[in-house]
């Protein structure tokens, strides 16, 4: 039986409550929500914490609604509760084509949408789908309420700026009109992590690209995203030409490292070669 | 600590738990429930499949405290008096076992999925939606054709599910 080392529980009953518990532990303390990233690190000895604060039975923090042209997703809904979203599902299909590909449906059932954040693998889907689509996370802490870009949201891997104390409460996504999204991603096999994956999100005006956002996971790109392919992308004709260059320049800026899911070489192919993909069926979707 | 959670239709307390215990071991160590079983104990084969509050979850990476107060199901409760169930019942006729380490975790994910579809008055589910629902339920020994038959045997007779 692989068993983590000694460690104190506590269930929250409020976020207040939790948010009291956190901080009143201090750094060595960690929230659980699913635990599904958390309790394997655990048992492995790569997370210690002295005191597990346990918020999945968080009611108030479980929701997916629609308010001010934004689809707000409480930290605590899983995976499997955000794939089933018909308004999800229909406005942001990058977030549904990332859901499918993420771990296998009984993982789905219980991994939280605020643990995938928080975790900040390098390898996590849902980070560069929500740089991507330029979200908003928002923090609470016994200060208050603080809001933080989903690009800004990672300080490097496994950290967040979520401060000790502190609670990702909710991810807000804007809802924009003439736009279309996918993501495409290359796993080594059904539920496996990437070996590379690319999200793309296109605003269109007429035949012009208005606007475009394009995150990248698992091949180095600072803060998921691909600004400058972005920034190429800006205001020129949607198509073929546009969408092979935005994928070249996306993936001249990654800095992906070898591991046992592929070489430097392979990753950097992949990074041009999904980001082109993901960038043809958002402007079909668009 | 002590937990008290209903487990296949009854209540159980678990006492002297150790925080960072899993549900799976709380099932198997501590309430004589063994068919469980523990495999990758990492999230990965889907051994450990259970019912928590009607949702498949692995239960080695639930926390035991995350289970209080909830409602489990396990293999064992999925044949409540000694008899087989349908979804049982179907794998051993199509030959879907082997080793049977898999088999538990795979009784649990099927009798999820046929409830929500064939015993649901709905339409079984086609091999597609098979394979999406079994992507987390490792086999090292059937190479998965048999059990795919076992499921769409069970799906072809089930009266609707509880
Ligand atoms: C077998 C397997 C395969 C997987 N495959 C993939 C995959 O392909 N792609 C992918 O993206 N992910 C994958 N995952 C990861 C999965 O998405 C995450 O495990 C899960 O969603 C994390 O959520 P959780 O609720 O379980 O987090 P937890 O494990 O509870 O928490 C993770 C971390 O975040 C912190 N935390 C959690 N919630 C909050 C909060 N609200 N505020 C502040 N801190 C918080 C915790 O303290 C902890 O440090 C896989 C996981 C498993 C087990
Ligand atoms: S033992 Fe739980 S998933 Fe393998
Ligand atoms: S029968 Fe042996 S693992 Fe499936």
């Amino acid at each position: 039986m692989q068993v983590p080392t000694h460690v104190e529980y506590e269930r929250a009953s409020s976020v207040d409550e939790a948010l009291e518990m956190l901080s009143r532990a201090g750094g060595e303390a960690r929230p659980l929500a699913g635990g599904h990233s958390l309790i394997p690190m655990m048992k492995l000895r790569l997370a210690q914490p002295e005191l597990l604060v346990d918020i999945s039975g968080l009611t108030e923090l479980s929701y997916i609604n629609v308010a001010d042209a934004e689809l707000r997703v409480g930290a605590l809904t899983r995976h499997a509760q955000l794939l089933d979203s018909a308004v999800a599902g229909e406005r942001l299909p990058i977030v549904h084509d990332a859901e499918r590909v993420i771990a296998d449906p009984i993982v789905r059932n219980w991994g939280t949408i605020g643990g995938s954040l928080c975790q900040a693998d390098p390898s996590e889907d849902l980070s560069a789908v929500l740089a991507a689509l330029r979200a908003t996370a928002v923090i609470r802490g016994a200060g208050g309420v603080r809001t933080v870009p989903a690009r800004e949201f990672h300080a490097g891997p496994y950290e967040t700026v979520v401060e000790p104390g502190e609670l990702l409460v909710e991810l807000r996504i804007p809802l924009t009109a003439n736009t279309g999204s996918a993501y495409e991603k290359v796993e080594r096999r059904v539920g496996d992590w990437s070996v590379a994956a690319a999200g793309a999100v296109l605003t269109l005006a007429g035949e012009l690209i208005e606007d475009a956002g394009i995150g990248l996971t698992a091949v180095g790109a600072p803060h998921f995203c691909a600004p400058e392919a972005e920034e190429f992308l800006r205001g020129r004709r949607a198509g073929e030409e546009a969408f092979t260059t935005a994928g070249q320049i996306a993936a001249e800026h990654s800095n992906p490292v070898a591991d046992q899911r592929g070489p430097e070489d392979y990753k950097r192919h992949l990074a041009a070669e999904l980001t082109t993909r993901a960038l043809r069926k958002a402007f079909e979707r668009a | 600590m002590r937990v008290t959670l209903t487990v296949n239709g009854s209540q159980r307390t678990a006492d002297d738990v150790w925080e960072g215990e899993s549900l799976l071991f709380v099932l198997r160590e501590r309430l004589a429930l063994p068919g469980s079983k523990n495999a990758c104990e990492q999230g990965e084969c889907g051994s450990c499949t259970v019912l928590l509050d009607d949702v498949p979850v692995c239960a080695c990476l639930v926390a035991a405290g995350q289970a209080a107060h909830r409602r489990v199901v396990t293999v064992e409760g999925l044949a409540p008096r000694g008899e087989l169930g349908p979804v049982q019942q179907a794998f051993l006729e199509a030959g879907a076992v082997q080793c049977g380490f898999c088999t538990p975790g795979l009784i649990v994910q099927v009798h999820d999925l046929l409830r929500r579809t064939a015993g649901a008055g709905l339409p079984p589910p086609g091999d597609a939606d098979i394979r999406e629902a079994l992507a987390g339920n490792l086999c090292r020994c059937t190479g998965y054709e048999k059990i795919l038959d076992a499921v769409r045997l069970a799906a072809s007779r089930l009266p609707v599910m509880p």
